[in-house]
């Protein structure tokens, strides 16, 4: 066969490919999206939106104690901020933005044309939304949470938080675990289920293990979270006493239940970040990652340690002293997975030729951050000197190194990696590096401060100080290095914005990377893979390219993909994965009806089953032709 | 002026020195380990290509990295054991003070049993101690969970409701030193502070002697006063408020019986002194918005005669 015929048959076959998976116009077809590119990315918008909400939030804060008895922001005003902000970060900023980076790029990394349940990650985005709407509605109608994003009974409960402004807290917390379960599972089965044949389980790579593992640890953590807030709105709503002293209940379970969730939600949120770093660190060092076979069962290991620490964040209450030893060995003990990890990168970067452009060097700054976090993290599973050092400025300092040094900073230079992927254009390398000098000496200089400031006594929450506390001079400082994070992560946002339009366009694979997604033009087409890729090896782009094959025989007129085996990848069968549907969002509306209406009255379950019904009748609705499964082996062939 | 929080590192008690002992341990440990990675990864970024390591080498890197860590951790969890051991050494010591600390809304009750009950002394947020005596604290919360945190005497130990619980802790020097309700426990959890006074025995003997005593008669006050003290009863005061030896005996708000001898108004926030005093008195929510004290609109003349009396209370 000649090659001009070749070009010519699969000029024809991507048409007809870029027929069957695309969207359509129009804001119709925009609501019906299903595409993990598509909702990816809005995801990942949306959430850096939430992100400089809570950055604002922060700033109003440090400026409030930039001076003692400062008059600028009042109690009721400050408590209801440093909630939101907390509530913010951790809810609509660092969960939903791993979950966007992961429906991103996980399909374009396992050689997949889209996600396992197309539908279902449009609902997952839609629901996000209509949870931190209702967060930032109700704070601006002063109706926005004020007992901290722990939100600790009896504070939290009926008897001191009259009004409406906890049941905010418990339905956005609802709304957003919803979201990310219904993520998780969709990851789990992709990954699982829709890697490219010879993907086998040990050649996927590192950034899907770490996403694999997150996607596991939500599906056992949150549901501690949702029962837990819906046992609050229940308190709330029908006095059902979950957490009444004087009835029965007890506050500590509440502690219990919430830090079962909410300590391994600091790994869900960061062991993405080191996902991605084990994606960069290849593509500018020029070597695989050392240790893969290390990495990934520290990864794996993280993820089941992560559930036996969580006490450590109820060392003052005052549990028998065997218990608490137990849970200071344990969380010492997740230190050596995440040092080896560490390690693994150390060595990765030993001596090799390095390309230091704006993705290396946020790497380079995450160790030299999140390594002090992680050493102020060891000094806090130790009883007594969590004891001292617990509930005070230095456990801000720590969380926002733990955080920010490994969750945002991977983040960032995953933006200025993954933006040509997504959008065909090039970050600009310059405003890049100094967005990153700026993000790395704002950053130590704000939270580095506070370290001192915990050990000097000063507690974390408090809306003022005394003039004569002494806390003055570090908090002002603080305040004003502040500004200098908030430029750096400005800049980053304004090179998105400028890129977007008009930033270099870029190649397939511009960084000249490992990995598949770098396989596909920039931004893929709406099917991916033209050809699905079969896998030879743990960086396929850098086998040689003699040894590269393809799967033919999918049907290019449905949405048909292929399944393959869980372990070896090997084909198994195809299936027909769902289209674009209206019915995600109206599933959303109605879940958003049925919580809100929830907050004010307990018919809100009734009506949303009411309303539900019919919207799930909608979106199960047989299309009117069968679609068989093909069991048979698709063929395939080497290029 | 108001005394500062303390400084953890600085103790003032056989707990504080405990926990800061383990705090330096752990630091020492922690910049072994901050600068050997920082090195390591110095050493790689800087010199590219420089004898540069192949796959088995690097392994081997990463493998002596996982056993330091190892051995830094079991560094780490002697030192934290130890020093956790023994962090309530009075138990069972004899002569032990006993007070018992309620935490309020955003105040702290103290109450220090007699051996009859008009031997008991009721006071707010200023805990006398005396120096060398262990003090053992009964902790108890009204309402919300607080903290009871002195960072020169000990860690922190949580209030929750339903969950009384107890601490020692003992001053081995004179002074005052400031706490801070460290559980977030509403509108005002950052104007929660508490002063411990540690004195030789002597005077805290005559403290609490001095605090036992009921408030002046009537006889004892001046004109002035005792026209502020029939405002006082007559007025919203006693709905709250306690004044031993007079009829005001409700136990909503703080105890007053002794008011002006203490060194602060609303929990460790203003200097005890008039002016203070008679914004506290009328006008509490610019004070300390959300407080529970409402404002109390008086006339000048009425303002005058209740400060009389208040500032009677000694």
């Amino acid at each position: 066969m000649n090659d001009a015929r070749n070009d010519a048959m699969n000029d024809a076959t991507n048409e007809a490919l870029a027929a069957t998976w695309s969207p359509g116009r129009g804001l119709g077809a925009w609501l019906r999206e299903v595409r993990h590119t598509e909702i990816g990315k809005r995801f990942v918008v949306t959430a850096f939106l939430f992100f400089a909400a809570g950055g604002v939030e922060a700033i109003l804060m440090r400026l409030q104690l930039s001076k003692p008895n400062n008059g600028m922001v009042g109690p009721d005003l400050y408590n209801r901020l440093f909630t939101t902000h907390g509530s913010t970060m951790m809810f609509l900023f660092a969960v939903p933005v791993m979950q966007g980076v992961g429906t991103f790029i996980v399909p374009l990394m396992i050689g997949a044309r889209n996600l396992a349940f197309p539908r279902l990650s449009a609902y997952s985005y839609y629901v996000y939304v209509v949870g931190g709407l209702l967060l930032y509605v109700g704070f601006a109608f002063r109706a926005g949470p004020d007992a901290g994003w722990f939100a600790y009974t009896p504070l939290s409960g009926p008897g001191f938080s009259p009004g409406k402004r906890m049941d905010v807290w418990a339905q956005m917390i609802t709304f957003t675990e919803l979201s990310a379960l219904a993520t998780a599972v969709n990851l789990v089965v992709t990954i699982f289920k829709h890697r490219a044949p010879g993907m086998s389980i040990t050649r996927m790579p590192l950034t899907v293990w770490a996403f694999l593992v997150v996607a596991f640890m939500i599906i056992f953590a949150m549901p501690a979270v949702v029962i837990a807030s819906s046992c609050l709105a229940l308190d709330r709503l029908v006095g059902s006493h979950f957490f009444n002293h004087a009835e029965g209940g007890d506050h500590l379970l509440w502690q219990h239940m919430f830090w079962f969730f909410a300590h391994p939600e600091v790994y869900i949120i960061f062991l993405p970040g080191l996902g991605m770093i084990s994606a960069m660190l290849p593509a500018f060092t020029r070597r695989r990652v050392v240790g893969y076979d290390v990495v990934v069962l520290a990864t794996v290991t993280t993820g089941f340690v992560a559930f036996g620490v969580w006490v450590h964040h109820m060392f003052a209450v005052g549990l028998p002293q065997l218990g608490d030893s137990y849970f200071t060995a344990s969380s010492l003990i997740i230190t050596i997975p995440t040092g080896l990890q560490i390690f693994c990168w150390l060595a990765t970067l030993w001596r090799a030729p390095l390309r230091f452009a704006t993705p290396l060097l946020f790497v380079l700054g995450f160790f030299v951050t999140f390594v002090v976090g992680g050493l102020t993290g060891v000094m806090l599973a130790s009883v007594p000197l969590d004891l001292q050092v617990h509930d005070t400025m230095f456990v801000v300092a720590h969380l926002h190194y733990v955080l920010i040094g490994g969750a945002v900073f991977p983040l960032l230079g995953a933006v200025y990696y993954w933006f040509p992927k997504a959008t065909g254009r090039l970050l600009n390398e310059r405003a890049g590096k100094v967005s990153f000098w700026l993000t790395l000496v704002g950053f130590n200089a704000t939270f580095f401060p506070l370290h001192l400031l915990g050990l000097h006594g000063m507690p974390r929450r408090m809306y003022t100080y005394l003039p004569g506390s002494g806390w003055h001079h570090l908090n002002l400082f603080a305040t004003a290095s502040a500004g200098v994070l908030a430029l750096g992560i400005l800049l980053t946002f304004i090179n998105v914005i400028v890129s977007h339009a008009r930033g270099l366009r870029a190649q397939a694979n511009p960084w000249d990377a490992e990995s598949l997604e770098w396989a596909v033009p920039s931004p893929p087409p709406p099917y991916n893979f033209a050809e699905i890729p079969i896998v030879g090896g743990r960086a396929p782009l850098w086998e040689e390219p003699s040894s590269r094959g393809v799967v033919t025989g999918l049907a290019s007129d449905r949405r048909e993909v292929l399944v393959t085996t869980l372990l070896d990848a090997a084909p198994d069968h195809r299936t027909i994965l769902a289209g674009p549907s209206i019915w995600p969002l109206f599933a959303a509306a109605v879940t958003g009806v049925g919580f809100i209406v929830s907050m004010f009255t307990p018919w809100g379950l009734p009506i949303a089953v009411a309303l539900g019904t019919p919207v799930m009748v909608g979106w199960f609705w047989p299309k009117g032709r069968p679609t068989p499964l093909h069991a048979e082996q698709p063929g395939s062939k080497a290029a | 002026m108001i005394p500062g929080s303390g400084y953890a590192l600085a103790p003032a008690g056989p707990q504080a020195a405990r926990l800061a002992q383990v705090f330096w341990g752990f630091f020492a440990v922690c910049v072994v380990v901050y600068v050997v990675v920082v090195a390591l990864l110095l050493l790689g970024v800087l010199r590219p290509g420089a004898a540069p390591l192949d796959e088995a080498g690097r392994l081997r890197l990463v493998a002596l990295g996982g056993v330091l860590t190892a051995v830094a951790l079991v560094a780490l969890l002697v030192i934290s054991i130890r020093g956790g051991h023994e962090l309530n050494p009075m138990r069972g010591a004899k002569d032990v003070l006993t007070v018992h600390v309620i935490g309020r809304q955003w105040w702290w009750e103290l109450r220090y049993p007699g051996t009859a009950p008009d031997q008991q002394v009721v006071t707010a947020n200023e805990l006398h101690i005396p120096v060398g005596r262990p003090v053992l604290l009964e902790l108890e919360s009204r309402d919300v969970i607080h903290s009871f945190w002195v960072p020169e005497l000990h860690g922190k130990r949580d209030l929750v409701p339903g969950h009384d619980s107890t601490t020692y802790l003992q001053a081995d020097r004179p002074g005052v030193f400031r706490g801070q309700c460290a559980e977030f426990c509403g509108a005002q959890h950052a104007q929660m502070g508490i002063l411990v006074i540690a004195e030789p025995e002597s005077d805290f003997q005559a403290w609490l002697a001095a605090e036992r005593r009921p408030a002046p008669p009537v006889s004892g006050l001046t004109p002035d006063a005792q026209r502020g003290r029939e405002l006082f009863l007559r007025g919203t005061c006693v709905m709250c408020h306690r004044v031993a030896g007079t009829p005001a005996g409700a136990t909503m708000g703080p105890d007053l019986t002794h008011l002006a001898s203490r060194r602060t108004l609303a929990a460790g926030s203003l200097p005890n002194v008039h002016e203070h005093l008679r914004r506290w008195v009328t006008d509490a929510q610019t004070v300390k918005p959300g407080s529970h004290m409402p404002p109390t609109p008086l006339g000048t003349e009425d303002q005058h005669s209740l400060l009389a009396f208040l500032e009677a209370l000694r």
